[in-house]
C-alpha cells in the first residue's frame, strides 16, 4: 500500500559536501536503522535478517506491509517476527506486538540477543534476511501514511549506509536492553473482552488507532497456523499486502532426508515484491531459493547451490553468499 | 502512455473514443502500468480525468506519470484531474473527527453500513459533471482498483450496482470513458470477486489482461497480455476480437511483442 516518506531533519552525517539542494520540507529524517533507497527514495528498514532485505530489494519500505504465509509448524515464521521485533529493538524503536496466541510479553523475553562482534560482521559477507508480517510502528506512533516525497540520489555509497544487524538464537536479548524499549501490546483474547462492540467513530486514542487498522489483517492472517485457511480470505489480503513471503520448511516432508538437503531447513518462497514509485521493481534474478539457520545464522541462498554443496563439500564448504 | 500499446489498441491522444468501458484485468502479476499508462494517456488526450486511488498513494502515481511525461500535480491544478486519494480518505472517516468528516467524504461506507457506495458514486458524478468555463474533452472514470472494495467489506452485487450507475451517468449521458482495474485468478476461491470480475467481462467494450507467465517467472518477458475487443455491432454479431502479446516492463516504458518473440530470444 502507501509508500511514503517522512520530512524534517536534519541531513545525514557523513554526507559529502555536494549536496542537492531540495525543499527542507522533503528532507529524509535519520531514523536510526533506516535509510533511504536509491531506486525509489523511500526509507528502508530492515527486516532484521540481512539476506532477507538484499532478497526483498534493500529492506522492507516504511509505510508497507509484509505478508509471511508460515511453515506447517510456525517454527521459521515465528523466528522471523523475533528477529524483526529483536532489530526494532536495536534500533531503538517502537515496537507493536498483537498476538492472537500467545501473550505479547513472553514473546518479547524470547527474542535472540544481538551480536555485536565486528570480526564476526565481516566474516559473514551474506546478508540474512528475516520476513516479518507485523507491521512495526515509528517513533512517534504516528501512523505517518503520506508525505510528499521527491526522490533523492543519494551521493554517499550505499556501503556505509547498510542496515541490519545478526542475531544469535541461542542467547536471549538482556533485560536491560528490553526495559528500555517502549512497546505496545494487542492480545486478542484481552481485546475481545474489552471491547465487544468495534464502533470506529468514537475512538480518538493513538493507540487504538493502530489497532483498528492493523485489527483486520491480524483476524484474517490467522497468526496460529491452527486457524482453517480461508483461502478466498488468503487471496484478498494478499492482494492488499505490498510484499508477501511464503516459507515452506522440509519437516515432516520427504524433503527432510533427502540428502541434497541435509544441511537446509525449507525453502523461501518471495511471492510479490511492490513497486513503489515506479514501473518496476528490484527483483532478483532467481525465485528459487532456500534457507538455513545455524545458531548465529539464518541464511538464504540460491536452489542451485544446494546441488554444490552436496556433490562437492569440500570446494563448497564455505558458504555460498546470496549477493 | 506507452506508444506501442496504443499502437496495438489503435488509440490515439487526438481522439480519443466515447462511451467506452475498458476493463484491466491481472491475474498472477502487477497490471498497474496499465493504470499508468491510461492515466497519462487520457491527461495527454486533454481528457478531464477522476481518478479513484484506492490503493496507493499520490506521490506515488505522481512519481510514475512524471516519467511517462504528465505531472499530476500540475493537471490538479488547472482542475483537469480529480484525485480521491482512498488511504488518506479512508483514514479521515474511520478516525477523523465527526465535524471533519462531514457527509461527503465518497469514503463514508466504510464507518457505516459497509455497503452503500452512493456518496461515491455522487463524488464521481460531480467531479465529471462538465462546469461553464470547462474546456476539457470527454470526462474519464479511473478507478485503481475494484478488489479492493470488496475487502472492505462492499458486497459485491453493490460494487456492480455502482458500476452501473457510472456507466449510465459517464458514458452514456456525459459520452466518457470508464476504466477499470480488478485482480482475479483461474483457480480462485473468492467467489465474490470473481463474480465482479465476470460481470463486468461481459459489459465492457475492451478487456486487457495481464497475465504472468505459466511458466514462471522470466527476466526479459514480464507477462502476457490479452487484448479482447468487443465486436462493435451488436446487432450484426461480430465476434470478439482476441490478440495476445508478451511484454516487458523497463523503467519508462513497457515493450509489446509477438509470443515468443522477446528480444532476449531473437
Amino acid at each position: 500500500m502507501a509508500a511514503l516518506a517522512t520530512g524534517g531533519g536534519m541531513p545525514s552525517d557523513g554526507a559529502t559536501s555536494f549536496q542537492r539542494k531540495v525543499p527542507a520540507s522533503s528532507r529524509l529524517a535519520t531514523i536510526a536503522g533506516t535509510r533511504p533507497s536509491v531506486r525509489h527514495g523511500q526509507l528502508l528498514l530492515s527486516s532484521g535478517l540481512p539476506s532477507l532485505d538484499c532478497v526483498l530489494g534493500g529492506g522492507l519500505a516504511v509505510g508497507t506491509l509484509l505478508l509471511i504465509e508460515e511453515d506447517k509448524y510456525s517454527i521459521y515464521s515465528n523466528l522471523l517476527f523475533k528477529y524483526f521485533l529483536a532489530e526494532g529493538i536495536v534500533c531503538g524503536h517502537n515496537l507493536f506486538v498483537a498476538s492472537a496466541k500467545e501473550d505479547p510479553a513472553d514473546i518479547l523475553k524470547e527474542l535472540p540477543a544481538p551480536l555485536f562482534d565486528d570480526a564476526h560482521k565481516n566474516q559473514v559477507n551474506e546478508k540474512e534476511t528475516a520476513i516479518k508480517s507485523k507491521q512495526e510502528s515509528q517513533e512517534s506512533m504516528k501512523i505517518a501514511w503520506r508525505y510528499q516525497n521527491l526522490p533523492r540520489i543519494e551521493v554517499s555509497p550505499a556501503a556505509s549506509a547498510r542496515i541490519g544487524h545478526y542475531y544469535d538464537v541461542s542467547k536471549m536479548v538482556s533485560p536491560e536492553l528490553l526495559q528500555s524499549t517502549k512497546w505496545h501490546r494487542f492480545f486478542v483474547p484481552e481485546e475481545m473482552s474489552l471491547h465487544p462492540e468495534i464502533k470506529t467513530c468514537n475512538m480518538t486514542c493513538g493507540y487504538t488507532r493502530l489497532l483498528q487498522s492493523i485489527q483486520r489483517i491480524i483476524y484474517q492472517e490467522g497468526f496460529d497456523g491452527s486457524y482453517p485457511q480461508n483461502k478466498a480470505i488468503m487471496e484478498r489480503v494478499t492482494n492488499l499486502s505490498d510484499t508477501v513471503v511464503g516459507l515452506e520448511s522440509f519437516i515432516g516432508s520427504e524433503r527432510e532426508t533427502n540428502p541434497l538437503y541435509k544441511d537446509y531447513q525449507g525453502l523461501i518462497h518471495v511471492h510479490k515484491i511492490p513497486r513503489l514509485n515506479s514501473l518496476i521493481c528490484d527483483v532478483s534474478g532467481t525465485k528459487d531459493l532456500a534457507f538455513r539457520l545455524k545458531r548465529k545464522l539464518f541464511t538464504i541462498e540460491v536452489r542451485e547451490t544446494v546441488l554444490f554443496h552436496y556433490l562437492e563439500p569440500e570446494r563448497w564448504s564455505k558458504s555460498y553468499h546470496l549477493v | 502512455m506507452f506508444l506501442e500499446l496504443n499502437e496495438l489498441l489503435n488509440a490515439s491522444p487526438e481522439r480519443p473514443e466515447q462511451g467506452k468501458l475498458t476493463l484491466l484485468c491481472d491475474t498472477k502479476t502487477d497490471g498497474s502500468f496499465l493504470v499508468h499508462h491510461f492515466l497519462s494517456f487520457y491527461l495527454k488526450a486533454g481528457c478531464k480525468v477522476c481518478f479513484v486511488a484506492l490503493l496507493q498513494s499520490f506521490s506515488h502515481y505522481n512519481i510514475i506519470a512524471q516519467k511517462l511525461g504528465v505531472s499530476l500535480t500540475a493537471a490538479k491544478e488547472r482542475g483537469q484531474l480529480v484525485f480521491l486519494e482512498g488511504l488518506k480518505s479512508c483514514f479521515d472517516v474511520l478516525f477523523g473527527e465527526e465535524q471533519h468528516v462531514g457527509q461527503t467524504n465518497p469514503l463514508r461506507f466504510v464507518s457505516e453500513d459497509g455497503s452503500n457506495l452512493k456518496t461515491m458514486y455522487e463524488f464521481v458524478r460531480t467531479s465529471l459533471m462538465a462546469s461553464g468555463s470547462d474546456s476539457w474533452k470527454c470526462p474519464v472514470l479511473l478507478m485503481d482498483d475494484l478488489s479492493v472494495l470488496l475487502s472492505l467489506g462492499v458486497r459485491p452485487v453493490d460494487v456492480l450496482d455502482f458500476i452501473h450507475y457510472c456507466r449510465v451517468a459517464v458514458c452514456s449521458q456525459l459520452k466518457g470513458n470508464i476504466v477499470v482495474l480488478v485482480h482475479s485468478n483461474d483457480d480462485s476461491e473468492d467467489e465474490a470477486n470473481e463474480l465482479v470480475v465476470n460481470s463486468l467481462c461481459h459489459q465492457s467494450n475492451l478487456i486487457l489482461w495481464a497475465e504472468g507467465l505459466a511458466t514462471g517467472f522470466c527476466k526479459d518477458v514480464h507477462g502476457q497480455l490479452k487484448i479482447i475487443q468487443k465486436g462493435s455491432s451488436e446487432l450484426k454479431a461480430e465476434r470478439n476480437l482476441l490478440r495476445i502479446y508478451q511484454y516487458k516492463i523497463q523503467d519508462k516504458n513497457v515493450t509489446f511483442f509477438a509470443r515468443g518473440m522477446s528480444a532476449a530470444v531473437l
